[in-house]
């Protein structure tokens, strides 16, 4: 008898894997970034092509990274979300256009909003290379000390906003 | 007659996009050979993001093609496969390529599958050696084999 459960217990075990599968998302890879200091660049911005933005000038602030563009299906979801976040002005978002041209990003903003302090262009997506961008939007929360404390892979949505972006903004913002 | 324009403009496409296809081969071939080799072997080891089940050598989604630009740019520097390589994990982490390496964490991937084949083979052995002990050899009587060996000469 008990030489026929032996084949029920593998049974399950690989049920309890498979079923565990069901709720991975297997586009979300897990950034080495994570813990390292922000890539450096130095790019355009978008209101004003003759000035460059840095990170070095948001030392010593909390601050977040969004890249965007507005080719981007998930964006459209995202972007009230984001648009909402500014208006707390809890923190400063920095935008990354991804691969994007200034006149579509330029509309975008005009139509849906505004929410960045600076946007950036990164016509050419190397800058997203160094940031380990593989879909947008993604959204980067860096800690006062220029250090990438988290990653978020996908839409910002509401949930993660109030689950896991700001309390983690309010307490890099207490450091 | 309608089949047939119907297969000539197939025909017409499928040329035009051969033509295609050489035309971007003969772009990326401006470059010395050893780097052109380097990159096809580089980015069949590295995994596109985007489509994540094609290498980038397979992929055409636009952040593979960047990735193999920016290949080509370090690989024309003269930075080596490890290098390059590690250049790409330091960004995308592990999951960039193809053949993971043996870590803490990938052991089980690495292992798992000769774990499975060595319970296998214990369990074969196991069962092999109690079926040798249950099974007893029960010679013929003497009637039997005549029995058999009329039947056997009766078939030929």
């Amino acid at each position: 008898m008990k030489r026929a459960l032996i084949p029920l217990a593998i049974f399950l075990l690989v049920v309890g894997f498979l079923f565990k599968g069901l709720f991975l998302n297997p586009r979300e890879v897990p950034s080495p970034l994570v813990g390292k200091p922000t890539p450096q660049f130095s790019l355009p911005r978008l209101d004003n092509p003759e000035t460059v933005f840095s990170p070095k000038e948001m030392l010593g602030k909390v601050w977040m990274l969004n890249a965007w563009a507005s080719w981007c299906p998930a964006c459209i979801e995202e972007h009230p979300v984001l648009v909402s976040l500014a208006k707390t002005g809890l923190v400063p978002l920095v935008g990354l256009d991804y691969k994007d041209t200034r006149q579509d990003a330029q509309r975008w903003l005009d139509e849906g909003g505004n929410p960045y302090t600076v946007t950036v262009m990164d016509v050419d997506g190397r800058v997203g290379i160094d940031y380990g961008v593989y879909g947008v939007p993604e959204t980067y929360v860096i800690d006062k000390a220029g250090v990438i404390a988290y990653k978020q892979i996908g839409p910002v949505t509401v949930e993660a906003l109030r689950d896991t972006i700001i309390p983690l903004v309010k307490r890099l913002q207490a450091q | 007659m309608k089949s047939l324009l119907f297969f000539r403009i197939i025909l017409a496409l499928f040329l035009m996009q051969s033509v295609m296809v050489f035309a971007q081969e003969a772009q990326s071939l401006q470059s010395n050979a050893a780097v052109e080799a380097q990159v096809q072997r580089l980015s069949k080891e590295l995994r596109c993001l985007v489509c994540q089940n094609q290498t980038i050598a397979d992929s055409h989604a636009g952040l593979a093609e960047d990735l193999k630009l920016e290949i080509r740019e370090m690989a024309t520097k003269g930075m080596t496969d490890q290098a390059i390589v590690d250049y790409l994990v330091a960004r995308y982490g592990d999951f960039v390529r193809y053949r993971p390496p043996l870590k803490l964490s990938t052991v089980l991937l690495w292992l798992g599958p000769f774990a499975l084949l060595l319970a296998g083979g214990i369990g074969l052995f196991l069962m092999l050696r109690r079926r040798q002990k249950i099974m007893v050899d029960t010679p013929l009587s003497a009637d039997e084999a005549r029995k058999v060996r009329e039947l056997l000469n009766k078939e030929s």
